[in-house]
């Protein structure tokens, strides 16, 4: 437990070291589509709501309606976010391609 | 499920977990360039599909019906507000995903806190993180969504004592989460009232946060919400001990944070100043009492063409203005005209122009603008003297030369595109009324500036059609 713990902290520290590497050059033209792409990263969560929401609902009511709530709102993020990113981005054109 | 017993099919997801997160890191860096931002985003979307699918072989998944029916009605809802949504309504969607983000994490972690499977110090600390982060943005986020639709005012909320009710807020969160995770029911009856308080102190403070704050400030605030829904992430994945939600959260979190330090220095002003000032709230005092500054000078669209006519570099400066007039088409074509009639065309974009990061960069990418032709104010300033005439199309605070020469604006010291040193401004506005942030703009009254008074959309258009006459 604690070995795992330590190691996800590890991994939390490089994370964060990274996007901070990989987010710091991006121009000003693609803010908004990097933001909208990153807040459907963030629909990440839905992983950890599968689980909640598949423990199965006659041992555990409760965690099945929180998780399937969850779920709801973490696809609405994650299939609204990527669908709208690349709505934006298929509408950056250089001149050529006129 | 026959070939696998139980730990190689573990180790098979988290190679897969591994897959995605080196899709997301990939994903995240080719945004990072408009040639592959696109093929980018479509790597991080099949590292996310990866991620759910390799979940759904998780042992401890018995009944896929409730997925199924969250799934279904979720992907629904996305498609239709993705598909359907206006480029200038993107922020406020943004915003809103940012807090359904927030409140996944929220439920994910109340679910695992109610199951109450061993629960020690370390897991109960990154439940009561994760129960507060989300909560946070979800009700910051809500606020952020009303303030940027105009369902409430824009405006600034400012009353006495805020910060004092604030720090309060904070210091009851403390007493609760010490509740939750060490004292564990000694002052409360049951898991059920203390996750409640928890989350209803979290509500509260969200809002509380993003009330005090202007509209003109919003870039501000969806970028930190943006990375605090990543920090929620990460924290939900402290709760399930699941290394991709902390590898995705923690980017998310990363880079909302760059872009909040970013729009920050684009007004020059720091995190603590945006978040606690109520910029705006005061500033209309403060103009009003000068409120005459020499003569408008008008000018009407047949004069107009005939000094565009005549200009060799344009200059076009667009603001949320344009977006509301939905001009961005008729600019694109005007622009065209320009071109084809010899004349050098650029657009200048403001970094906190519009209401979100990078948003009139997506308008004009609507309208057809080529990328190549947008260029920030660093690259246009020095140059600014060479250009023949500057348009200002529903840009009022980002060209507002106080900023530069009056120590007591309110926007002192905010970089700004220095339209006033062109050698003709031509600023296309309804009215005098004040921008977004409520300051008078001397811009307006400068002996260079011809004012072109009217709707945005109809003043270009009857200048493209001067052009084809």
């Amino acid at each position: 437990m604690e070995t795992q713990l330590t190691l996800l902290f590890f991994v939390l520290v490089l994370s964060i070291f990274l996007g901070f590497e990989l987010i710091s050059k991006v121009p000003s033209t693609l803010h908004t589509p990097l933001m909208s792409g990153a807040n459907a990263i963030s629909g990440i969560t839905l992983v950890g709501a599968l689980l909640a929401s598949g423990s199965g609902y006659v041992s555990q009511p409760l965690t099945v309606l929180l998780g399937t709530a969850a779920v709801t709102f973490a696809t609405i993020n994650v299939v609204g976010g990527y669908l709208v990113t690349n709505r934006m981005l298929s509408m950056f054109k250089k001149k050529e391609t006129d | 499920m026959i070939f696998f017993d139980q730990f190689n099919t573990q180790i098979v997801v988290n190679l897969t977990y591994i897959l995605a997160s080196m899709l997301f890191i990939l994903g995240l860096k080719m945004l990072g360039s408009p040639e592959t931002a696109r093929k980018g985003n479509l790597v991080s979307s099949s590292g996310m599909l990866l991620a759910v699918l390799v979940t759904l072989l998780d042992q401890s998944i018995i009944d896929f019906t409730w997925i199924i029916v969250g799934v279904c009605i979720g992907s629904l809802i996305g498609f239709i507000a993705a598909t359907k949504v206006k480029m200038t309504g993107v922020p406020e969607m943004v915003a809103l995903f940012n807090g359904f983000g927030g409140i996944a994490s929220l439920l994910v972690g109340s679910a695992e806190y109610l199951s109450g499977f061993d629960q020690n110090a370390a897991l109960l600390i990154a439940i009561y993180l994760t129960v507060l982060i989300g909560g946070v943005t979800f009700s910051g986020s809500l606020i952020a969504w009303g303030k940027l639709s105009e369902t409430i005012s824009g405006k600034p909320y400012l009353y006495n004592g805020q910060q004092i009710v604030n720090s309060l807020l904070l210091g009851v969160l403390l007493l609760a989460g010490l509740e939750m995770i060490f004292f564990q029911g000694m002052f409360t009856e049951n898991q059920f009232q203390i996750l409640f308080i928890i989350c209803l102190l979290a509500f509260t403070l969200g809002a509380l946060l993003v009330i005090p704050i202007g509209g003109a400030d919003m870039p501000v605030v969806i970028a930190l919400l943006n990375s605090f829904s990543g920090l929620a992430a990460c924290a939900a994945g402290f709760v399930i001990l699941n290394n991709v939600l902390i590898v995705a959260g923690a980017l998310v979190g990363a880079s909302g944070l760059i872009l909040t330090n970013i729009m920050c220095k684009a007004m020059n002003r720091s995190l603590a100043n945006v978040l606690f000032s109520g910029f705006g709230a005061v500033t209309t005092i403060g103009s009003e009492a000068k409120v005459s500054q020499g003569e408008v000078r008008p000018i009407n669209t047949a004069d107009a063409y005939l000094i565009l006519e005549a200009a060799a570099s344009v200059l076009i400066v667009p603001g949320y203005g344009m977006a509301v007039a939905q001009a961005q088409h008729s600019v694109r074509e005007l622009g065209e005209l320009l071109e084809a009639n010899g004349a050098e065309v650029k657009y200048a974009i403001h970094p906190v122009a519009g209401r979100m990061p990078g948003h009139m960069n997506v308008l004009l990418a609507e309208a057809n603008v080529s990328y190549d032709v947008l260029v920030v104010p660093e690259d246009v300033n020095p140059i600014m003297e060479t250009v023949d005439v500057c348009m200002v199309i529903g840009a009022n605070d980002v060209v507002n030369p106080d900023a530069k020469e009056n120590e007591s604006s309110p926007i002192y010291g905010m970089p700004i595109i220095e339209t006033d040193r062109a050698k003709i401004v031509f600023v296309l506005k309804r009215s005098m009324a004040s921008g977004f942030a409520g300051i008078q703009n001397p811009l307006f009254f400068k002996s260079n500036t011809r004012m072109l008074f009217g709707d945005a959309k109809e003043s270009v258009s009857s200048l493209v059609a001067e052009f084809k006459s």
